[in-house]
Order: C-alpha cells, then sequence, then structure tokens
C-alpha cells in the first residue's frame, strides 16, 4: 500500500515537473514580444518607448539570461507568486485567475455533473430498449460528433437571436453591476443558460452513447448470462450490469473535472463567458507570458488531482485494480 | 422418470437460414441417472443442454415436449422458465471461470441472487458452508472475489451454487475441459458425489472427453450433426456399441498399453454436415461404412435392448 502511493506520488511528482517546464517554455517560444505588444498600445514616442521597455523589461525580468529566468520562475512559483500580468498590468496572475474561476465552476461543475448522471441513466435505459435504441441513439451520435463551435453558434442563433429568448454575451447584464438583488441574480441565470445548456447536449450524448455500448457489453458478458440461466430477475442482472458499465464512466468524470479550471475555452469564447478558457485566449493574443503560464499552471494542477482522485477512486470501486495493487506489495 | 424428452427440435434462427441444430431428439432419463451427452463439436450437444433452461434466441423452438418429474417445463418462453430455473433445473456453464460478477464479493453475490429468488440466505447458509467443506473450499471464500480464486477453485464455486436449491436436474456443460487431468478427477468425482448426497436428482454431463464419461457417467448418449446416434449404459458403449457411428468414435480413442507404432490410431474420414443444409435421412450415411439404400429416411430412435436406444436402420433391423 505505502509503496504504491509513493510510487504514484513520485510519478505524479515528475509529471509536474515536466508539464510546468513545458508550461514555462511555451509562451516563451512564441514568436513576438509582450513588452514591444503593450508599448505599441499606449503609442508613445519612440525615444520614451526605450525608456519604457527598458523599465518594464527589468521589471518584469525579462532581460535576465534564460536559464535565470527559469530557476526564478520555480522560486517564485514555490513562493506562490505567479508574477504580473502583462496585458491587465498592474493586476497579479493570481488575482486574474480567482476573478475567473468562479464562472468556470458555476458553469461547468453543473454541465458536467447533469450531463454525467443524466447520460449514464439514459445510456442504460436505451441498452435495454430497442425502440428507444433505434430512435435515440442516432441523435446522440449527432450531438456528440458535432463539432461544438458549430452547435454553440447554432444555438446561439436559434434561441438567442431568431427566437430572442437568452442573452448571448457575458456573464451578466452589461447595465448591471454585480450585488445581491434578484436583479443581477436573475441576469447571471439568464447569461448561464445558453453555454450551460450547449456543453451538457454535448456532453450528454457522449455520457449516453458510451453507457449504452457498455451496458449492452455488460449484460452479454457470461455473469449475466449464468445469472439469467439461474433464473435472476432482470432487476438484478441490470443493476450489476450498470454498477460495473459505470467503472469507466467514472474514470472519464473525473478526467472532466480535472480539466474543469480550464474553462471550456470554445465556449466562453462563443458566448463571450469570462471564464478561464476567455481569459486563456485573451492572454494569448497579448501575448501575456505569466498569465498564459498562470492559466496553463491551473490546468496541469487540475489534471493531476483529478487523475489521482480516479487513481484512489478506482481502488475503492474495483476490487480487481485493488487486487492488483495489493499483489504489487506482496 | 425423471426427465422426459419427446420429438425436441431446436433450430438456430440465423441470416442465412434455420441451422437446424437438434432434430427431433427423443429419449429419457432415469431418476439419479448420471447421463453422459458426447459428440464431436457442433453436434449439438450444447444446444441439447441449454435449450432445457436457458433458450435465448438466435434458438428458436421448432417443437416437442420436456417433462421434467412429470410436469412440462415452458422451455420456449424465457418468463415461465424462471420458476423452474435453479429450483428444479440447474446448470454449471461452459464459461464457470467468468460465470461470477467480478465486482461482488462471492457471499455478498450469492445473498442477491438467492434473496431476488425468494431465498432466505441466513438459513440456507449453513448448508453452503458445509457444501463448501465437500467441494474443499474455505468458507472464506464468501469474503473474496472471483478473481481471488483460481480456476479450479471459481468451477468448485460455481459448482456449489448452482447445485445449492437441490435441482432435480443439473446440466454440467463442459466443466471438465478447461481443468488440467487431476483437478478434472476431482470435479468429475464431486458431481458423483453431489448426486449421491441428493444435491442434484440426476445430471446431465456434456462433454467431448469420453474417458472421463467412463468414470462417472451411468449411461451415455452419443450426438451426431444434430441427432440422437445411440444411448446405453456406459459399459455397453464402451464395450459393444452398436451404432457404426459410435463404434469408429470409440475406436478412435487410444488404449492403455497400445503403443501408436504398433497400432496407429485411425479416425473416422470425412467431416460433419453442415447443418444449415443438412443432408435428409441418417446425417452420418455419408461417412458411414456401412450406409446403404434406406439411410436416405432417417431412421427411428429405437430401443433395440432394454436400455440400449440406437438410430440405425442395419443395426436396428437385425434385432427387430
Amino acid at each position: 500500500m505505502n509503496r504504491y502511493f509513493t510510487r504514484k506520488i513520485l510519478i505524479y511528482a515528475l509529471t509536474f515537473f515536466l508539464a510546468v517546464t513545458i508550461d514555462w517554455m511555451i509562451p516563451r517560444f512564441m514568436p513576438g514580444d509582450p513588452i514591444q505588444n503593450m508599448l505599441s498600445r499606449a503609442n508613445v514616442n519612440a525615444d520614451a518607448a526605450q525608456v519604457m521597455y527598458t523599465y518594464y523589461a527589468h521589471a518584469f525580468q525579462l532581460d535576465l539570461p534564460i536559464w535565470q529566468q527559469y530557476l526564478n520562475f520555480w522560486g517564485a512559483l514555490f513562493r506562490g507568486d505567479l508574477g504580473i500580468s502583462i496585458y491587465l498590468f498592474p493586476t497579479p496572475v493570481a488575482k486574474v485567475l480567482m476573478r475567473a474561476v468562479p464562472y468556470d465552476l458555476f458553469l461547468l461543475l453543473p454541465a458536467i455533473l447533469l450531463s454525467w448522471w443524466a447520460g449514464n441513466n439514459f445510456g442504460a435505459f436505451a441498452a435495454r430498449s430497442k425502440w428507444l435504441d433505434n430512435t435515440v441513439s442516432p441523435i446522440g451520435y449527432i450531438l456528440s460528433a458535432t463539432p461544438y463551435m458549430w452547435l454553440g453558434i447554432f444555438l446561439a442563433w436559434l434561441l438567442g437571436i431568431v427566437l430572442n429568448i437568452f442573452p448571448i454575451a457575458g456573464a451578466y447584464s452589461f447595465d448591471l453591476q454585480p450585488s445581491f438583488s434578484w436583479k443581477f441574480i436573475g441576469s447571471v441565470l439568464q447569461h448561464w443558460f445558453l453555454p450551460f445548456f450547449s456543453l451538457f447536449l454535448v456532453m450528454f450524448g457522449g455520457w449516453a452513447i458510451g453507457m449504452r455500448n457498455m451496458v449492452i457489453y455488460e449484460l452479454e458478458a457470461d455473469y449475466s448470462h449464468y445469472l439469467e440461466a439461474l433464473g435472476a430477475p432482470q432487476r438484478l442482472v441490470r443493476k450489476y450490469a450498470f454498477q460495473n458499465g459505470i467503472l469507466p464512466q467514472i474514470t472519464g468524470l473525473a478526467l472532466q473535472l480535472g480539466v474543469i479550471v480550464a474553462g471550456a475555452l470554445v465556449t466562453e469564447v462563443v458566448f463571450s463567458y469570462p471564464g478561464i478558457g476567455y481569459l486563456l485566449l485573451a492572454a494569448i493574443q497579448n501575448q501575456d507570458y505569466f498569465l498564459i503560464q498562470g492559466c496553463f499552471l491551473f490546468i496541469i494542477i487540475g489534471v493531476l488531482i483529478a487523475n489521482f482522485a480516479i487513481d484512489i477512486i478506482y481502488i475503492l470501486v474495483d476490487p480487481r485494480t485493488r487486487r492488483g495493487m495489493t499483489g504489487e506489495t506482496a | 422418470m425423471s426427465l422426459q424428452i419427446t420429438d425436441l427440435k431446436i433450430y438456430y434462427q440465423t441470416l442465412r437460414g434455420e441451422v437446424q441444430a437438434l432434430e427431433s431428439t427423443t429419449f429419457s432419463m432415469a431418476d439419479g441417472e448420471i447421463m453422459g451427452l458426447a459428440g464431436e463439436s457442433g453436434c449439438g450437444k450444447t444446444t441439447l443442454g441449454h435449450s432445457l433452461i436457458y433458450m435465448k434466441p438466435p434458438m428458436k423452438y421448432m417443437g416437442g415436449q420436456v417433462l421434467l418429474d412429470g410436469e412440462e417445463l415452458p422451455i420456449w418462453d424465457m418468463d415461465r422458465m424462471n420458476e423452474f430455473r435453479f429450483k428444479k433445473i440447474s446448470i454449471i456453464p461452459q464459461y464457470a471461470m467468468n460465470a461470477m460478477n467480478p465486482t461482488r464479493k462471492i457471499g455478498k453475490m450469492i445473498s442477491e441472487l438467492l434473496g431476488s429468488r425468494g431465498v432466505d440466505f441466513k438459513a440456507i447458509l449453513p448448508e453452503l458452508e458445509r457444501r463448501l467443506g465437500l467441494v474443499k473450499l474455505s468458507t472464506s471464500v464468501l469474503d473474496m472475489y472471483p478473481i481471488e480464486l483460481s480456476g479450479g477453485m471459481k468451477q468448485r464455486m460455481v459448482m456449489v451454487l448452482s447445485t445449492l436449491l437441490n435441482p432435480s436436474l443439473l446440466i454440467a456443460d463442459e466443466i471438465t475441459s478447461a481443468l488440467d487431468v487431476a483437478s478434472q478427477k476431482a470435479v468429475a468425482e464431486m458431481l458423483v458425489e453431489f448426486r449421491n448426497q441428493g444435491y442434484c436428482k440426476s445430471a446431465i454431463v456434456i462433454t467431448h472427453d469420453i474417458s472421463i464419461l467412463y468414470q462417472i457417467a451411468d449411461s451415455i448418449l452419443i450426438m451426431y450433426a444434430g441427432q440422437l446416434a445411440e444411448k446405453a449404459s456406459t459399459e455397453t458403449i464402451i464395450h459393444a456399441p452398436r451404432h457404426p457411428y459410435t463404434k469408429l468414435l470409440i475406436s478412435s480413442l487410444p488404449e492403455i498399453g497400445i503403443k501408436s507404432t504398433e497400432k496407429r490410431l485411425t479416425g473416422i474420414p470425412g467431416n460433419p454436415p453442415l447443418l444449415l443444409n443438412p443432408p435428409v435421412g441418417c446425417r452420418f450415411r455419408e461417412r458411414c461404412p456401412v450406409a446403404f439404400e434406406k439411410c436416405t429416411e432417417a431412421p427411428p430412435f429405437i430401443e433395440v435392448e432394454p436400455g440400449h436406444h440406437i438410430a440405425c436402420w442395419k443395426e436396428g433391423e437385425t434385432n427387430a
């Protein structure tokens, strides 16, 4: 048991190190110069620009040798300092990210959990009804095969522009200030619905198809046939099939939850929803090294924690992994 | 009579037509009889065994009657059969190695299965533990997952589970096929012991391994290409078979003490016919050394001596 966890933690530590290194490299290998970018927006004259460039390059420590920058980056990371955003100067990156995270959680947590729950139940249900399987499963395939961007734009067009039921941009109405009033909450929910619903639809289709296939596979497994041959009622056979079929779905769920902090980039871009995904796009467009690093760091940590959680959950729910684990230590 | 089958006919529905896997089958089994059911692959022995308990499509019921202890089994009706399954008729499947839910502890699975059949697990637990002892399994297996058991242990566990409600008829499908020779013998002897203890009144042992049947079966039924060929006591089948197919089958078995250099083992020339469109009449006639014109009519399965049935015009006539 201990050996298992020590090994796992070592692997995760190594993965973290490599991923963060790549995270640090990516923005620095992009063509272009963030400070030049910022100054060109400021429209200052050439001499002043030269002075300001030197000042900012020093302030962001971009004038140091590249290895020194790398070491400083790790040092700052351990102090919890993610740097200052260049694009939103002088807000610290950590603060920028913290402002965006609640929107991601609010949008993605319900979308992922609800679609997982509904998709699994529906998929298992479809697996045992030929009629339902023949009519609804193709819809599931179409939904999950549709390029998400297309579906998002279509929904925005249909429900937002043609029917004019839902707003299509922002997290709340632009003429409101955040407050705890019914009006504001209503506006937030109204703006939340379209991105949520489009995500829900796509993920629902994916979960339902996966679960349908798993349940059909389990119902054809030997143990199901044996139970039926011993006269077990369909209720019991299906219960077992569902419980075994859901195991791979748990992995899928944990992976989805892991990238939750990454936001749903395309959704947030299509609906201008101010989560991390939206932020990441802005950061890349403005070559904001520190903000890009910060966004990716969030994603890395999220994925690693989620994977670690799957490892533990699997030990708890699937005796076969448990046995493999104790077999290693024995 | 424990089991009485009349004119049972089972086909498989396939896209290319009906596979005539079991032609009008009529035979009976005595109380307490262990009947071996033997024949080469695809001769319909598993079809016969499964049709009695679990007839799922593409298996198709084409007619016939099955009486178990004088009561008719509604084998064509998946739902009505549930009442009989496990309690009256039970099966040790060919896939005993994978027969248990991998994510449930064995004891829990048994208790859930029994609960769903309206049997009190607590009340039956002492008996279950006693029988586990009989097959040399510790009671701690109930607290294990199937994956923690070896193949032989799983086989014995399934054997105990399948017979737990003392069914009248047990169908044992290839129960020794996946085991090594030592375990084969042990499992076969346990089956006899189970019968002797009354855990199952009678049993059909489906196998292609005639040497196992020689050790445990009271009688042997030989099948060929979906038809019954011969049924007689084990001694008779081994030492004095009368159907040409049985004769060739028995003579192709190796004997102890005879070196293959002195006497080469002979097989039966030719292959069994395809059952999608089988020849009319006796299906063995194309490989049969004694076939004659009359064999284009299907021979009846008649009793030539008490307890000895064969389906062959040549052999049947000499006695009739």
